[in-house]
């Protein structure tokens, strides 16, 4: 096996552990607001790693600059939009968690 | 080889069985938000789908109309229906609760008369299922030996907007249609401009010229690939709805007669290629063969303008304010 299928295969692992996790965090944490957290780490880190672990694959630089693009509009999408359910979450008055 | 097809299958089982239970927990959600929701995910599945069956086009579709701009129609819907009647609600539901108990011995009845049509449609349809030919030859053969005579090289597009372009055209025109349903059950309401916040400001300046150009892109590239005039415009609607979203609302200068014809515009261009053309002494929406991919082009631009404006607007909601309008309440 050449090494760039170990690094994606590698890759790939972590990307979904990523995913997981945050599907699990979503599914788990108590509000709004640590589920956004769990969220965006999902979409973040896990998809960066993924798209990584595909660029390794990518025949031609086009596809690999496609793959670029999709994280960045991806990282530019979930950030503001974390960031706005949030800040609507505060306006309508919903409390931080507390132990 | 063997493990591989294993997987895919078992892919397709976990797709199609999440499919049917989103679409169950969609349709028998109580909480209306829950319920778009879940039928935004169930478009989204739904593209997915169409993808596994080899019809990209129809999951770019899929996933611009069916899951993102239906899914903000019925957001916007739902919107307005909670500021529109808060207080009335609770009453119209207490009384219409009071009524169904009066008429508990007619709503049994009335079930089970549902029952006796449903039943008799899956009947007839399980019918006409199993009387269908296993293995059905489909008009795909036909479209791909006439693919040369359409103008263009992507099948879909040729079927779309040349083989069926009738089809199309009404389909544009029930379009308009529903906008012109929207305008009539509406009056004119407030609207101002308002300040967004400061990231869904840099958001929106960000984005919106991005999906004018993936808009370009995709009406383009129709002609010899997945795309076209109604993932185009989809497209464009999106932008149309982030910018609405962000506040910006449309100059009143431009609210009249510019929105009237760029609305009608897709419409009025394949009405009037059907009626050069039969001029010309041709059948209805019979393209010659030296300009079809002209004319094909040409249409699919003012179609592509008509549908991302429709269906910005259909987000909009109701009549947008216009000069005259303005000029009428000032006074």
């Amino acid at each position: 096996m050449s090494l760039t299928n170990i690094l994606t295969i590698l890759l790939l692992t972590a990307g979904a552990v990523f995913f997981l996790a945050g599907t699990i965090g979503l599914l788990r944490f108590p509000d709004v607001y640590t589920r956004l957290h769990a969220l965006t780490k999902a979409d973040n880190l896990g998809l960066g790693l993924l798209l990584t672990g595909l660029a390794l694959q990518a025949e031609t630089w086009t596809v690999m600059a496609k793959l670029l693009l999709i994280w960045l509009l991806i990282l530019l999408a979930s950030s503001s939009v974390a960031h706005l359910v949030a800040r609507a979450a505060l306006q309508r008055g919903i409390k931080l968690w507390k132990r | 080889m063997e493990a591989m097809t294993l997987l895919q299958w078992a892919f397709d089982t976990v797709l199609a069985v999440t499919l049917m239970w989103v679409a169950w927990k969609a349709l028998a959600s109580e909480d209306l938000f829950k319920g778009i929701a879940l039928f935004i995910a169930f478009g989204l599945l739904m593209a997915l789908v169409w993808v596994r069956l080899e019809a990209p086009d129809i999951a770019l579709a899929e996933a611009a109309i069916g899951a993102g701009l239906t899914g903000a129609l019925l957001l916007a819907a739902l919107a307005k229906l909670e500021s529109g009647s808060k207080d009335s609600q609770p009453l119209q539901v207490a009384m219409l609760v009071k009524a169904t108990t009066n008429t508990v011995n007619k709503q049994i009845l009335f079930r089970w008369l549902l029952v006796l049509l449903l039943s008799v449609l899956v009947a007839g349809l399980s019918y006409v299922v199993l009387s269908l030919p296993l293995q059905a030859i489909g008009l795909s053969e036909t479209v791909m030996e006439n693919l040369e005579a359409s103008g263009v090289s992507n099948p879909v597009t040729a079927v779309l907007l040349n083989f069926r372009g009738y089809d199309t055209l009404l389909e544009l025109a029930v379009l308009l249609l529903a906008l012109l349903g929207v305008w009539s059950l509406s009056n004119l309401p407030e609207q101002h401009e308002s300040a967004p916040s400061k990231v869904l400001d840099m958001l929106t300046r960000l984005l919106v010229p991005l999906l004018i150009l993936v808009s370009g892109y995709l009406l383009w590239t129709g002609a010899h690939a997945p795309g076209g005039a109604f993932q185009a415009g989809s497209v464009l609607a999106a932008a149309g709805v982030l910018l609405l979203l962000a506040g910006w609302r449309l100059e009143a200068r431009f609210a009249g007669l510019f929105l009237r014809i760029t609305l009608v515009l897709g419409l009025a261009m394949f009405v009037t290629v059907a009626i050069v053309v039969q001029l010309a002494g041709l059948r209805l929406l019979e393209f010659p063969l030296s300009i079809a991919g002209t004319l094909i082009l040409l249409i699919e631009v003012a179609a592509t303008l008509s549908i991302g404006m429709t269906l910005a607007a259909l987000f909009f909601g109701r009549r947008p304010r216009t000069d005259q309008a303005d000029a009428g309440t000032n006074k």
